[in-house]
């Protein structure tokens, strides 16, 4: 597993370098170690029917009906919307760690986390295990929508060369 | 603290524009910031471009604070109470704290687009094919109420409900309310509550120096016949201006706290009576003690795009296949990449957690 890991971040990284475009002689070898390609990207957007409240819609894409189950996709959206549901639920214990931190000035923070950081860490490692386990055997990748400021949910489309299509 | 007033072109930027900043390690986000904002401390205080009435609010607190410890404590402390320079000194603490929370957080900015999400929400508006300028704006429903999101051209993006692109900083920034020259800095999501805080102490602080002085003065000219102090004049002027403004501001934002609403909103009328019977605050949560304590009191947000852990040593980079490919076939080797706020960053980051943090504590992103 973390050998597949390895070759995708490698790709990635290939991508993110903008200055650097593969030449034919790269490429060949590219495909010789069979690294996948991005093909696409997929963005799943807010829902603001309930307010502000981060909240994703759960409407499946069409461009992910080859690769991943519906009910798998829709459920990893409505526990993701649910993290953050509690996240920024407001109720006893968020007014008290609100009043606790006015009081003491905000300096509190210097020592403990708060909840909204508690729970964005355990979005972070729901994800990765998604990923894990559901999504990167399907040649896909979610991205954690605090890298995108909250306001999408990325998911990489990983050419898929297991069928032999090459270039 | 190294200063950086630096604010790159673009979000892909290869070039710093102070070259003495560059460093051969991977560079922080807020070195590659596109908006309009001056970072300090490696990126952990984060103001507006023009800080020149803030250092005036500095000095304007410190002078009148300063003066009044100095002239009229030792006086008070000794022929009323000391409790009285004890409420001060807590105060002046209060207010100097909320005022740095207020000026150095980060409003609440929203990320610019990705290359790659820009592509793709320009792809989905130009889908209609038609002559017709494409649209920019969309609608959605909000516990019944009409919102519509415009589309910010510099940060390509469709605004969240409430947001609103701050011309002086250049950034979207979540329930914007203003942008607070005084302050130095934005007004929203995060750090809404410290400026209201601030203004809040601030009317009570500025109350108190006043009604002290006051009584200084009353006490000593008039009880104990004494020469006015020259300082207490400069005290009860800049208390006075002060107070018409600052308590007036303080009651304004408390009414916008009790009816949740951001001075943006308010200005526009959006959920004025006068637009319409039917027009109501969608945003409200119904009684002025929720709205209160939701403002003041709610789970504060983290940054969005938090910087990656300054003292987790940042691995070797894994080398990539086109470095290897090009020193087999002999070529020069590529300068180290630098990431970028680019499409692959972010998944870039994630992907080293899941090399460096297979096993290993945690999902801390590692900056790569």
């Amino acid at each position: 597993m973390v050998q597949d890991w390895r070759k995708l971040e490698v790709v990635d990284r290939c991508v993110a370098d903008s200055y650097e475009t593969p030449t034919m002689a790269e490429t060949h070898s590219l495909q010789d170690l069979q690294q996948p390609a991005v093909s696409s990207k997929v963005f799943v957007q807010r829902d603001y029917s309930s307010g502000t409240i981060c909240k994703f819609q759960t409407k499946f894409p069409s461009e992910l009906e080859s690769r991943v189950d519906k009910q798998q996709f829709e459920e990893t959206i409505q526990t993701l919307n649910n993290l953050y549901a509690e996240a920024e639920k407001l109720g006893g214990k968020s007014y008290l760690e609100g009043c606790l931190a006015c009081l003491t000035a905000y300096t509190i923070f210097l020592c403990m986390e708060t909840h909204y950081e508690k729970v964005l860490k355990k979005i972070a490692r729901y994800i990765k295990d998604q990923n894990e386990k559901i999504y990167a055997p399907r040649g896909l990748l979610l991205t954690d929508p605090i890298e995108r400021g909250l306001r999408v949910v990325e998911i990489t489309i990983f050419e898929d060369r297991s069928i032999g299509s090459g270039r | 603290c190294g200063g950086s007033g630096c604010s790159s072109p673009g979000a892909e930027a290869a070039e710093p524009c102070c070259p003495a900043q560059r460093t051969p390690s991977p560079r922080r986000k807020w070195q590659v910031f596109p908006g309009r904002n001056r970072f300090y401390c490696d990126g952990r205080i984060m103001m507006g471009r023009q800080t020149g009435v803030f250092y005036l609010t500095l000095v304007l607190i410190l002078l009148t604070c300063g003066l009044f410890f100095t002239f009229d404590c030792p006086f008070l402390a000794s022929n009323l109470t000391p409790a009285i320079p004890a409420v001060g000194g807590v105060l002046f603490i209060f207010v100097m704290g909320m005022l740095f929370r207020a000026s150095f957080s980060d409003p609440g900015v929203l990320p610019r687009a990705t290359p790659d999400e820009a592509a793709h929400l320009e792809r989905q508006m130009d889908s209609t094919g038609s002559s017709r300028p494409p649209p920019r704006t969309r609608e959605v429903q909000i516990n019944g109420q009409t919102v519509k999101l415009k589309y910010c051209f510099t940060c390509k993006i469709f605004r969240p409900p409430r947001a609103s692109h701050c011309s002086l900083c250049d950034n979207c920034v979540e329930r914007f309310d203003h942008h607070c020259p005084w302050v130095g800095n934005c007004v929203g999501r995060r750090n809404y509550r410290f400026f209201y805080l601030f203004i809040l102490s601030l009317s009570f602080l500025t109350i108190f120096i006043f009604a002290f002085v006051i009584t200084h003065v009353i006490l000593s000219c008039v009880v104990l016949v004494l020469d006015p102090v020259r300082s207490t004049v400069l005290e009860v002027l800049v208390c006075f201006f002060s107070i018409w403004s600052i308590v007036g501001l303080s009651g304004f934002h408390t009414y916008l706290i009790s009816s949740n609403q951001t001075t943006n909103e308010d200005i526009k009328g959006s959920w004025s009576n006068k637009r319409g019977k039917d027009n109501y605050n969608p945003y409200s949560y119904g009684t002025i003690l929720s709205n209160c304590c939701a403002a003041l009191c709610g789970p504060l947000p983290p940054r969005s795009v938090p910087e990656p852990p300054r003292s987790v040593p940042e691995p070797e980079p894994p080398r990539s296949v086109s470095t290897r490919t090009r020193t087999k076939l002999g070529l020069d080797p590529p300068p180290p990449p630098l990431p970028l706020l680019g499409s692959g960053s972010g998944t870039a980051q994630y992907l080293c957690v899941a090399v460096v943090g297979s096993g290993s504590a945690g999902s801390v992103p590692v900056c790569c």
